[in-house]
């Protein structure tokens, strides 16, 4: 592989194929489309076999100089990998989903999907401040193109609130790249993220970030865009935009403000842990009483990315890989119910849950996919979502236990949303007749759901394929954030052992009430020895 | 061993996956007779598993099967893990689940979907055998979490049903909550001991038994905080009081799903829980005493539920919730070889209960309210000798030193240890259990009663009536043919072999369980082998309790059948009396002590409140309008104000600069 750019072939293959759709005829436009993401998904595979665990941090290294101290310099890490391997997975099945629904302007749609695949790729293998933003940016401009023509009937109004939103963020982040290049003197990420910024200004430059990444993610109160932009947009825009769009935000914090700004972000942890907290309760409460299915998985996308945020900000290891796995779990299973989802519209065109019922009687193989989606998304053990909700609660755990018992709760109302969903949509009777008569999933939509549900599993059982590439870079990562890291709110404090078991019959009746029951009376007691649980 | 613990646990997973895949392509037979065949392989390779443990001979053993996290310093594998306490659920799991898919071959004969039924019976056993020989506390979760999945597609299994739909959320949603103290139990104890394996958890926890802890701005105990979360999860799982409501629900499932999950095994896990980290709660004191109180207070309050329930399998379940409070509290005051004994000979007691009722109901055509039975014992009788056995079992019928059925080994154990224990948790405990054994004893023979003797009550159901009327064929109206002795004309049919051979040696199970392994699971140190806490000093003291305490279990068990008898058989209006003299009481009881009155006011209708409050009054009333349609409501109007400033107009940008002019000179000349 030396040698071999094949970062930016995985781009390129793309563009060119993007600009080939825009001058051919609807089925040419899909045929190239799906080649093209079928090429670059083994380009991805290929890239993936290639990269060395546990060797140098940035790998598959490109730089071309171009102007100011500005240059196309690309490569990536183990973080990198991961969210690219996500992107160029579910870009196929993007184009499968929209074979048949689409069917105006076919091959500008087919266009601004390469197009934003090339983006995708971009922004995650940039490796200079500014390519990074062009790339981070105009990933909007294709997303808000899908939404805006090829979108439902309210389109316009929610292409508008995404763009705005998405924008309005980003100017701030923009104005702090430029006083980072100017202190540090290079837009290079890696030197960046060594760089030691002076703690005042970390501040304001994290806030600036965080306003971006924020709306991203996105994080309460920034959310409101992402449920009118999913239930406008058409089926293979959600899977995108729920997709690899909010995971931009996780990654901006994991590449960005954690590493760059490691004093701020352990100064701003509180805030981060409110917003979530609430986006747990809050928005699954939402998710509860949603009578569109978008709007429901809309919703509980944000309840589960808060579970992300903590995980990052847990500042430990198990917070930070949790919080990856949770995105790339995310991205799967959240993708997958928004073809669940399309499917059954493209039968009976419409999103609304009272209109379905039964479907487990005419549909059982979609049925069965779209349990295991629902149970990946509840995060049952086995599926991708329990290991990345574990890892990072367990992270959290470690931080606040208040906390990490707030966010578990999403456990329970991410059980009660999923399930009443999947109640009303697949169990009860067949109440509608053309509910009813709706025929199982096609082949076309076997191919899309079957390598999705696979993954799941796969990352369920053995995520220690996903794990491996990243434990280098989260480690380092982790070392980074240790001399910022907060203290365990935990504060074991040890004491002496008791004598006997608790039931043991001993001579003086109570046998149990040993020593070291000194420390019970006052939190203040105790002593601060007790951070050896923390790392 | 290692061959066989991997043919036991991936049987019943494989043979899942091909029924439940496969489902029509490969037809009935096949989907019943492979799920069937895993099974009584699994089955018949644990028994000499447990009885190696029994004779001494096999020692416990880990297999490794394969990676499965590693972040930082927390570590979890696939691994299977046997030893005593572990041998003993797989016989318990297998024999009953291999006993179940037999007798489901005549159950479900008519249900058109079977190899989706069959599918998630193994898929539940797989889930089970992972649960019980996890060797870490996340694989523990993962056999907790699974079993869950499969109870929740069981009891929705007739989906069609809005009643079974409400019933499977219910119970995931209730057990989710358990699931929550389990969670942050485990991320609790990796905190303190970084580590999940519970062998070095169980070698580390004496020595954190003094130390304190935070959690959520509260100093506690480490051990204790750790056990009381931990014992959340198992009360979810086991439906103890507060997160039993799911169980009575449970019953929309088919009954041979009530038999193997919600009776013998499923339920269990919390108490099996326990079991394994014995040795760490009794590095908890304040955490034994809740387990006590708990287990003590579920025991009685679900009894006094069982005695007012017309529907036969509702009063089985709140007796095998009672039951299950029984084992926790003998957990709580140290006896845990009590506590497995009684799961050992409650899952067979109680799954011939269940499948006896299955039988019953399946003779009655549907009809599961037992104010419609009576005189069913010349009818059915093979299946009333197998409830008898049931009956007599967990009422722990026998004769002190002599014989007894399986239960009246084990539950007098419980209460004797409980007295034992000599504290004020246990003699609550104590008292709790011999006032329940009096309940169980009045409910049991009520359901044999109001079931197998008296006259027919049948021809007020209408499961029977339909049944007639579908036997006479359709249209005619031949109500004039149906004799007055109260059965409509109808005869109900002993089940088929398939079913009877289930109940016949799960009959035997209850006859036999106690009287045979008593001596090991009470008082065998050896055959515990370490895998539990053994309390040597509680046995000793159990054996010297005062006479009275011995035999209080079976004078209650007297007395209360006595009771029933007396009001079922004797004197039949002493019921009718007692509701319209304690009207208010019986009125309380019957309705469940009003929990899902009390939960659905407390939580299901605020979370619907504030789900929609947060949705309209939040996101649409707060944010989108002060917010993104707030921000371009004041970008218009503020461009249209400048629109009219930009009128075109000379004399108006004259007049303005003017204006400009006069303010800049007098700020120059001020």
């Amino acid at each position: 592989m030396e040698g071999l750019p094949i970062l930016s072939i995985m781009m390129l293959v793309p563009l060119t194929s993007a600009l080939a759709c825009l001058f051919s005829g609807a089925n040419a436009a899909r045929w190239i489309a799906l080649g093209a993401t079928l090429v670059t998904f083994v380009f991805g595979i290929v890239l993936w076999a290639n990269y060395d665990i546990g060797g140098a941090q940035w790998q598959f290294t490109e730089e071309a100089n171009l102007f100011a101290g500005f240059s196309y310099k690309l490569g990536i890490d183990g973080i990198a990998l991961m969210l690219i391997m996500l992107s160029v997975f579910l870009m196929p099945i993007c184009i499968l989903a929209s074979w048949d629904s689409v069917t105006k302007r076919v091959g500008e749609y087919m266009a601004a999907f390469l197009f934003m695949e090339v983006l995708m790729i971009g922004t995650f293998a940039a490796q200079d401040l500014f390519l990074f933003y062009v790339f981070f940016e105009a990933g909007l401009i294709p997303m808000y193109l899908i939404i805006g023509v090829w979108g439902g009937d309210n389109r316009i109004y929610a292409s508008y609130k995404f763009f705005l939103y998405t924008l309005l963020g980003s100017v701030l982040m923009l104005i702090a790249m430029f006083w980072m290049v100017a202190e540090a003197g290079t837009s290079d990420i890696p030197t960046l993220m060594e760089y030691g910024f002076p703690a005042g200004a970390q501040t304001w430059l994290w806030l600036a970030f965080f306003a971006s990444f924020a709306v991203k993610v996105p994080m309460w109160p920034l959310h409101t865009w992402l449920p009118d932009a999913h239930v406008q947009a058409p089926t293979a825009g959600s899977v995108i935009l729920a997709g690899v769009l909010l995971k931009l935000g996780g990654y901006g914090f994991i590449r960005f403000s954690l590493p760059m700004f490691p004093e701020a972000s352990a100064q701003f942890a509180w805030l981060v842990f409110v917003l979530s907290m609430v986006a747990v309760v809050y928005t699954s409460l939402v998710a509860l009483v949603q009578a569109d299915m978008k709007k429901l998985i809309a919703y509980s996308s944000v309840a589960h990315m808060a579970i992300v945020t903590v995980g990052l900000f847990a500042f430990n290891v198990q917070g930070l890989e949790g919080a990856m796995i949770v995105m790339l779990s995310h991205g799967l299973v959240s993708g997958a119910l928004f073809l669940c989802v399309g499917v059954i519209y493209d039968r009976l065109h419409t999103r609304e849950i009272a209109r379905y019922g039964g479907l487990a009687i005419n549909m059982p193989y979609y049925a069965l996919f779209f349990l295991l989606f629902t149970m990946a998304s509840i995060g049952l053990p086995g599926t991708s979502g329990f290991v990345g909700e574990f890892l990072s609660l367990a992270g959290i755990y470690q931080t606040s236990s208040l906390v990490a018992l707030i966010c578990t709760t999403g456990i329970i109302l991410g059980a009660a949303y999923m399930l009443y969903l999947y109640r009303r949509v697949a169990f009860g009777g067949q109440t509608n007749a053309d509910a009813a008569a709706m025929p199982d999933i096609s082949a076309r939509e076997w191919i899309m759901m079957a390598p999705i549900a696979a993954a799941v599993l796969w990352m369920g059982v053995y995520p220690e394929s996903f794990l491996a590439p990243m434990r280098k870079d989260i480690a380092t990562l982790d070392a980074r954030l240790a001399a910022a890291a907060p203290a365990s709110d935990a504060r074991l404090a040890p004491g002496t052992p008791r004598a006997e078991a608790a039931n043991a019959l001993g001579h003086h009746g109570e046998g149990n009430k040993g020593t070291g029951h000194e420390g019970m009376e006052h939190e203040g007691g105790s002593t601060d020895s007790a951070k050896e649980g923390a790392h | 061993m290692a061959t066989q613990i991997l043919i036991i646990v991936f049987a019943p997973l494989i043979a899942a996956l091909i029924a439940g895949l496969g489902n029509r392509m490969i037809g009935n037979v096949a989907a019943k007779g492979v799920t069937t065949a895993g099974l009584f392989l699994a089955a018949g390779l644990s028994w000499p598993i447990f009885l190696g443990f029994l004779s001494g001979t096999a020692t416990a053993e880990v297999v490794p099967v394969l990676k499965w996290v590693q972040s930082g310093s927390l570590t979890f594998d696939w691994a299977l893990r046997v030893d005593t306490l572990t041998a003993i659920m797989l016989v318990v799991i297998n024999s009953v689940s291999a006993l179940v898919h037999l007798y489901s071959w005549g159950y479900m004969e008519e249900d058109p979907d079977q190899p989706r039924f069959f599918a998630y019976l193994s898929l539940f056993t797989f889930a089970m055998l992972m649960l019980v020989t996890a060797d870490n506390l996340v694989q523990m979760f993962f056999g907790w979490e699974g079993v869950g999945l499969a109870s929740y597609l069981l009891i929705g299994f007739w989906f069609k049903k809005p009643s079974a739909g409400a019933a499977a959320i219910k119970a995931f949603v209730v057990n989710r909550v358990g699931d929550l103290g389990f969670m942050l139990g485990i991320f609790g104890t990796f905190l303190v001991f970084q580590t999940t394996s519970i062998p070095e958890i169980l070698a580390a926890a004496p020595a954190m038994s003094g130390s304190t802890i935070t959690f959520v701005g509260m100093r506690l105990y480490t051990m204790d905080i750790l056990c009381i979360l931990l014992f959340i999860g198992a009360m979810g799982k086991s439906a103890q009081l507060g997160l039993h409501t799911w169980l009575p629900d449970a019953m929309e499932g088919p009954t041979p799903v009530s038999a193997l999950i919600h009776a013998a095994t499923m339920v269990t896990a919390g108490v099996f829980m326990l079991c394994r980290l014995s040795p760490m709660f009794e590095t908890a004191p304040t955490a034994l005493t809740i387990v006590t109180i708990v287990g003590a207070a579920t025991c009685f309050f679900a009894a006094t539920i069982g005695t007012t329930q017309w529907d036969i399998k509702r009063v089985i379940a709140y007796s095998t919730c009672s039951q299950l409070g029984y084992m926790f509290f003998a957990a709580g005051v140290g006896a845990y070889g009590a506590a497995m004994f009684h799961l050992f000979t409650h899952a067979f007691f109680k799954a011939l209960l269940f499948l006896g009722a299955g039988s019953v109901i399946h003779a009655m055509h549907h009809e599961q309210d037992m104010r419609y039975y009576g005189g069913l014992r010349k009818h059915i009788p093979l299946t009333f000798w197998a409830m008898m056995a049931g009956t007599l079992a967990i009422t722990g019928v026998g004769i002190l030193g002599v014989f007894g059925f399986a239960g009246f080994y084990s539950k007098d154990a419980i209460l004797e240890a409980a007295y034992a224990r000599h504290n004020g948790a246990g003699q609550f405990a104590f008292w709790a259990g011999a006032i329940t054994a009096l309940l169980t004893s009045f409910y049991s023979w009520r359901l044999m009663f109001l079931t197998f003797w008296g006259k027919p009550r049948w021809e007020q159901s209408e499961h029977i009536q339909h049944a007639v009327h579908d036997d006479h064929g359709h249209g005619h109206e031949d109500h004039h043919h149906a004799p007055s002795d109260g059965t409509a004309g109808y005869h109900p049919h002993e089940s088929p072999v398939s079913m009877l051979l289930p109940l016949g040696i799960l009959s035997l199970g209850a006859v036999l369980a106690g009287f045979v392994f008593h001596h090991e699971f009470i008082d065998g140190a050896a055959f515990w082998n370490g895998s539990i806490f053994y309390n040597e000093d509680l046995i000793h003291a159990m054996h010297g309790v005062p006479l009275w305490v011995k035999l209080s279990a079976t004078i209650v068990m007297v007395l209360g059948f006595a009771g029933a008898y007396l009001a079922y058989i004797a004197k039949p209006d002493i019921p009718a009396m007692f509701v319209a003299s304690f009207g208010a009481l019986h009125n309380f009881v019957y309705r469940k002590w009003y929990f899902d009155e009390l939960y659905d006011v407390l939580f299901v209708k605020p979370a619907f409140a504030f789900g929609r409050a947060f949705w309209q009054l939040g996101d649409v009333g707060t944010i989108d309008r002060f917010g993104p349609n707030g921000v371009a409501s004041v970008i218009q109007r503020s461009s249209l104000a400048a629109k009219s400033i930009q009128s075109g107009y000379l004399y108006t940008y004259a007049l303005i600069m003017l204006l400009g002019l006069v303010a800049a000179v007098t700020y120059v000349l001020l």
